[in-house]
């Protein structure tokens, strides 16, 4: 199992070793010790690796994920998993404003709180968070699903597309064209086995609610040309 | 973009360390603004005296028989020089009479800030660099915020680096733009503050200094300035027993705290804090929009 102590080996050869993984490789679980807000740890995996980081880190830890499956047993800076393919990242603790955001998939967990503007211009990643989360989240997402088990800040899903919002807390506001919706059969289906893979004790997927895009602001409304 | 540092201590046993302590924090964030750095420590008590800290681009004709001149001039004085930087120390009821007369005997001179205890660093040049002219390691104090800067809204010169300081024992570093700055810069000036530069981020020292001047606690300063400053901020104020911090509503500059029952640290990055004592034990978290922190060393006690 190659360890990367990042209080004196260079984070470029980290990640030239992810990078650099064939297919078929059988050293395929990497430890990061020492990650002191490093920023850009473990940044564009692209073969199915296992990577500990045992700390906290700065910006971009595991963006552009592609398969990996990235810990953080620590608190993770902004923009954590930043366009992430797919894979699973895990933050053991909080995360700082824009996780997950531009995801096109897999599965982000953080376990602690998660900022500002989580998972903004999500485009099919799934995100959930143990905790809450801050203002403007899942601004123009997409497609894809966030859950939250605690609370969510001012203007939630501002702009929404078609990326579905759960929230089993308080909502402070909702953004422009966010509205609650009804939570069918098929959504409690995909909560359930969401909660499930991403390890959430004691949340039932009755608890939480359904949001989405009322989907006003999609095309061009002759009513509002004078705002433009 | 910008660094902000900032270290608030609570154990009396960590005060001959802070200079060390705010030094690497400083220098971990040069990447985030490499073009001037500044500090301000506060020293503690001062027992009656009060100090001026003055710059100038021509520092051996400026302090060469300055302590003379003010001492013939009635205002004895003890002047001691640190590169381009001189503190003045003199008695607290001589500090508005020795600013006079320095405007008369050293007109270029610059005051980077004057109060009890405060004493403010800062000059063009690497962090590492400016850490090192001005000895600041060696420094022992309760409390000091320091500054990275990458410049964006003024001028890349000693007077536009932070901290900017615009009353007695106040200052400010500030990590964003302001919008709103020419315009509440007039209304200060008709209230009758001075400025020495046309930087956004004096306007926002000089605004907490006239709303402290009205009888604000700083606290109270900072929440109106969450009302009547436009822009993008996270500020880190010092006063002469108290630190605050506070972010505008949209929150997108950076900002991470950290407590223990020994200190309280700010940093632009979690990088920036992980050489404090004790840090792997620190409670932290990321400082709320529009939500103002402050810490007292007298409401405290």
């Amino acid at each position: 199992m190659p360890v990367f102590d990042l209080s004196n080996t260079p984070l470029r050869a980290l990640n030239g070793a992810l990078h650099g993984l064939s297919t078929g490789a059988n050293d395929t679980e990497f430890e990061v010790v020492n990650p002191r807000g490093h920023h850009a740890v473990a940044v564009g995996i692209d073969s199915p690796v296992t990577v500990d980081v045992r700390g906290s880190v700065g910006y971009y830890c595991a963006g552009m994920n592609d398969g990996g499956t990235v810990t953080v047993h620590g608190s993770a800076g902004p923009g954590v998993a930043e366009n992430m393919m797919s894979g699973t990242v895990v933050i053991e603790g909080d995360a700082s404003q824009y996780a997950g955001a531009t995801g096109r998939g897999g599965l982000l967990v953080i376990k602690g709180n998660a900022a500002s503007r989580c998972g903004i211009s999500m485009k099919g990643i799934d995100i959930v968070v143990h905790g809450s989360i801050g203002h403007m989240s899942a601004f123009m997402g997409q497609s894809g699903h966030l859950v939250v088990c605690g609370d969510a800040g001012d203007a939630l899903g501002d702009s929404l597309y078609e990326a579905k919002l759960f929230v089993r807390g308080s909502v402070k506001s909702l953004g422009a064209d966010c509205i609650e919706k009804e939570m069918r059969p098929e959504h409690l289906e995909k909560l359930a086995a969401l909660l499930e893979k991403a390890g959430v004790p004691h949340a039932r997927p009755e608890e939480f609610k359904r949001y989405g895009s009322a989907r006003k602001l999609y095309n061009f409304n002759i009513d509002n040309a004078d705002a433009y | 973009m910008c660094g902000i540092v900032g270290l608030f201590l609570k154990d009396p046993s960590l005060e001959p360390e802070l200079g060390a302590l705010l030094s690497d924090m400083l220098i971990t964030m040069t990447d985030r603004g490499p073009d001037s750095a500044g500090i301000a420590i506060y020293g503690g008590a001062s027992n009656g005296k009060a100090k001026i800290t003055v710059q100038s681009a021509r520092p051996e004709a400026d302090f060469d028989g300055l302590e003379a001149a003010l001492t013939q001039a009635g205002l004895p004085v003890s002047l001691t020089v640190k590169s381009t930087h001189a503190v003045i120390a003199c008695a607290a009821d001589a500090l508005g009479a020795v600013r006079e007369a320095l405007t008369k005997l050293r007109p270029d001179v610059r005051v980077m800030g004057s109060g009890e205890s405060v004493e403010i660093y800062k000059e063009t040049g690497l962090p590492k660099d400016v850490v090192s002219r001005f000895d600041v390691r060696s420094m022992s104090g309760t409390h000091g915020i320091g500054h990275t800067r990458m410049a964006t809204e003024s001028a890349v010169t000693t007077l536009g680096a932070h901290p900017f300081s615009t009353g007695a024992d106040q200052c400010l570093v500030h990590n964003g733009s302001l919008s709103n700055h020419n315009n509440l810069r007039r209304e200060l000036v008709r209230e009758g503050m001075r400025f020495e530069t046309q930087n956004d981020s004096e306007v926002a020292a000089a605004y907490l200094t006239a709303e402290m001047a009205k009888g604000k606690d700083l606290g109270e300063a900072l929440t109106g300035a969450l009302d009547d400053l436009d822009g993008f901020f996270t500020f880190v104020v010092g006063t002469r027993s108290g630190f605050g911090v506070v972010r505008d509503p949209i929150a997108c500059k950076p900002a991470v705290m950290a407590e223990t029952d020994r200190y309280v640290a700010f940093g632009s990055e979690y990088r920036a804090l992980v050489n404090l004592p004790g840090i792997e034990e620190a409670r932290v978290w990321e400082p709320e929009p529009a939500t103002v922190y402050f810490w007292d060393h007298e409401k405290a006690a």
